[in-house]
């Protein structure tokens, strides 16, 4: 895993330059937002991708640079392992692995991208879960010489629960299987197969060497017969729009503003963040759970009136009505309202070592809300291998069930399908606070259940 | 019908920002809000004027003060916490070592530091904060980088890298138990580039030493530079310059370096930023040099 640390060729002084002039402040407006999450088993070089996508885009820095030649003097001279860059904790260092979920950052004049890095380790699946949550896109990284293997899939299928929608097949170690077109195709078809089976629609394969540099920031000379974008190229471009304007609109209070200051003596702003959807002033709202009907007064920002606000923009809203609402409540229009329900179905991602069994009391936190709850049932495990369906007593570390959940005050939720915010929940330990899970909505209004005659 | 807004990176940094002071508002009894005078928790302060204008902050801000501070950077401390209207509580390390009877460091340049670390956890049990916001960004420092938004520490403040809290999507977990408290980092996500852009757009003023001055220095082997003040004990082999200088951070003055430049506005800092190729902590710190562990130790150990 090693490259050459001589570092100031021109065309790394012409990116900077170029950087540079794109970001000022008038250009930033064009700057937008990629998160996205690396996943591979051990070795499939995934922190040198890593490594070389911070490495080739500059964001590295000399002194960072001097302190891993330091650490990496028996390697050759004037070489670093790029694999250090995202190796942060002494123990992970002196193993030679990644214990927990690490963010990089790098801008160019197109994005900023948020790289979280999750390790390749089985035991460590909850890493994954988590760093999958807030991305956009997964690279799944497989090694041209190992193809589609165990972790390839489990990986996939982890990000695809999350509901991540884009992936790059990143083929890597290229270069040791001497560039085989024939070796790329097959893996790509063999992917297919996962993506088609996981319902994952967007794959854009790359064939690459992360430790070389092929087709991670610029094309490859080696590999004449590929005519796609390189992995950058692809980051750069890949469409990220993520909060459709068309979905129902969600806002839960996290805060209740009130100055009562002899200038604003009955001032009630109600602050929270947009989830999802388009507020308008006048616009006829609920305050859920209770039910209460009124309308926007104003929505403002930064203290200004606004005649609109979009996710994930963070708002106060005024009401017409004195109303009673407080922190956890939802604002939302009266025609997109969800009906509270107490009875969910859910999928969770266990991640502590104390199993899961029905009957075990809990708290449930969604965003801003809080309430009890009690696991009334596991309804099946996922293989995670094979994605059927077993029945199962209990939950281990990081096993994936479903159960049917019911929480002591109604919750205003909708399916994970619908909407990755509102659909998204943890679970937490109620003496220590310890988070217990992840929690995916599957459904909020259970049948009834079968008379029994 | 207006058009709907179109959000850019900047916008979507404010919101996550936005969002995270709001959780602790709404998630903690006693929140404190840690300001050194720095950009960083200036950028803070003005992340918690948009998210609790026209309300008061619901928390004060509190400066552990190491005594090695610019009389710029009080100055406009002062000045800051009076224009908010916000309460300003300042603790000092002088006294947190006269009352525990700590040892100064000795040597040339003594760094109270690490000795900071003691000042915080006396004063977050002094009030009985539950929540302490900083201004740390994960691009900071590799040890950083895997810290998370919500970092809960025992009632000895103390960071266990294996035993954190996974983060999952924007949920944030202050569920406690009686003397444990959580460190909140709102800008974790920013770079220091980012702060600096999100600085030029708000207009934000910030303390002079962050432009371009002339200022008397020392000039330390390893060719940085560091300022001349009372707290440094210097032999008469030690070289003094008088340099054009800015700071790019600003905390205890004994092991902040200066880097020269002539950049005098926020649009010359950015240029100068980017055309940087030493990384912030790199060029400043020295006390991340002591050793490849230096800020993972020192974490473990109760500081920010």
């Amino acid at each position: 895993m090693m490259a050459s640390s001589s570092h100031s060729s021109p065309r790394f002084t012409q990116l900077i330059l170029h950087i540079s002039h794109i970001l000022h402040i008038n250009h930033i407006q064009q700057v937008d937002l990629l998160q996205f999450i690396t996943c591979g088993s051990v070795d499939d070089g995934k922190s040198t991708l890593i490594g070389r996508l911070l490495y080739d885009s500059d964001a590295v820095s000399l002194d960072v640079l001097a302190a891993l030649e330091a650490q990496n003097r028996t390697s050759a001279a004037g070489t670093v392992d790029l694999a250090l860059l995202t190796d942060g904790l002494r123990a992970e260092r002196e193993q030679g692995i990644t214990i927990d979920v690490a963010h990089k950052y790098f801008t160019t004049p197109r994005r900023k991208f948020i790289i979280t890095d999750t390790p390749g380790h089985v035991q460590y699946t909850r890493n994954m879960v988590t760093g999958a949550s807030n991305a956009d896109l997964a690279i799944v990284l497989v090694d041209a010489r190992q193809g589609v293997v165990e972790q390839t899939r489990r990986h996939s299928i982890v990000a695809a629960l999350l509901g991540i929608r884009r992936f790059v097949l990143a083929v890597n170690k290229i270069d040791l299987v001497d560039y085989s077109e024939q070796t790329f195709r097959d893996i790509v078809a063999d992917y297919a197969a996962v993506a088609a089976q996981l319902g994952i629609r967007q794959v854009v394969s790359i064939p690459l060497s992360a430790l070389n540099g092929d087709n991670v920031v610029r094309a490859s000379a080696h590999l004449p017969w590929y005519q796609g974008p390189n992995l950058l190229e692809h980051l750069e471009t890949v469409d990220v729009s993520r909060e459709a304007t068309t979905d129902a609109a969600r806002l839960q209070v996290q805060y209740v503003i009130r100055p009562q200051t002899a200038e604003l003596p009955d001032y009630r702003g109600y602050a929270g963040r947009i989830q999802s959807g388009v507020y308008r002033p006048g616009d006829r709202v609920l305050v859920l759970p209770a039910g209460l009907e009124t309308t926007l007064a104003a929505i403002e920002i930064n203290q200004q009136a606004v005649p609109v606000a979009v996710a994930p923009q963070g708002v106060v809203l005024r009401l017409t009505d004195d109303v009673d609402v407080s922190r956890g409540d939802t604002i939302v229009p009266l025609a997109q309202a969800p009906e509270p329900t107490r009875e969910l179905e859910a999928t969770l991602c266990w991640m502590v070592e104390q199993p899961l069994r029905p009957g075990r009391k809990l708290l449930v936190q969604h965003h801003a809300a809080k309430t009890r709850a009690v696991v009334q049932a596991i309804v099946a495990k996922t293989n995670i291998q094979t994605l059927e369906q077993q029945p199962a007593a209990e939950a281990q570390l990081n096993d994936i069930v479903r159960v049917r959940l019911k929480t002591a005050l109604p919750l205003v939720a909708d399916t994970y399908l619908q909407n990755r915010t509102t659909g998204a929940f943890i679970l937490l330990d109620e003496q220590t606070g310890a988070t217990l899970a992840a929690g995916l909505i599957e459904q909020t209004t259970l049948p009834a259940p079968e008379l029994v005659l | 019908m207006p058009t709907l807004p179109r959000l850019d990176y900047l916008d979507r940094l404010e919101a996550e920002a936005i969002h995270i002071l709001r959780e602790v508002a709404g998630q903690f009894q006693r929140p404190a809000l840690l300001f050194s005078g720095g950009k960083d928790s200036i950028a803070l302060v003005r992340l918690a004027q948009k998210a609790f204008r026209p309300g008061r902050f619901p928390f004060p801000l509190v400066h552990i003060d190491t005594g090695h501070n610019f009389p710029e950077v009080l100055q406009f401390r002062d000045q800051l916490a009076a224009e908010l209207g916000e309460q300003l509580i300042v603790r000092r390390v002088e006294d947190t070592i006269r009352q525990r009877g700590l040892r100064e460091p000795g040597g040339k340049f003594p760094s109270r530091n690490a000795l900071q670390t003691y000042t915080l956890l006396d004063t977050i049990e002094e009030f009985g904060f539950d929540a302490c916001i900083g201004g740390a960004r994960r691009d900071e420092e590799k040890a950083r980088a895997k810290e998370r938004i919500f970092s809960v520490r025992d009632e000895f403040g103390q960071w266990d890298p294996r035993r954190q809290r996974p983060e999952l999507w924007n949920i944030y977990n202050g569920q406690i138990q009686p003397g444990e408290n959580v460190r909140v980092f709102p800008i974790s996500n920013w770079t220091e580039l980012d702060v600096w852009n999100y600085i030029q757009r708000e207009q934000i003023e910030l303390p002079s030493i962050y432009f371009a001055h002339e200022r008397r220095c020392v000039v330390l082997p390893s060719g940085q530079l560091l300022a001349l003040t009372e707290h440094l004990s210097l032999d008469a082999t030690d070289e003094l310059t008088t340099r054009q200088v800015r700071f790019r951070t600003v905390g205890d003055s004994t092991c902040t370096a200066a880097v020269e430049s002539d950049a005098a506005t926020l649009e010359a800092i950015i240029d100068d930023i980017l055309q940087a190729k030493v990384s912030e902590r790199g060029a400043t710190r020295l006390d991340d040099r002591i050793s490849e562990t230096g800020m993972e130790d020192r974490k473990r150990n109760g500081y920010f």
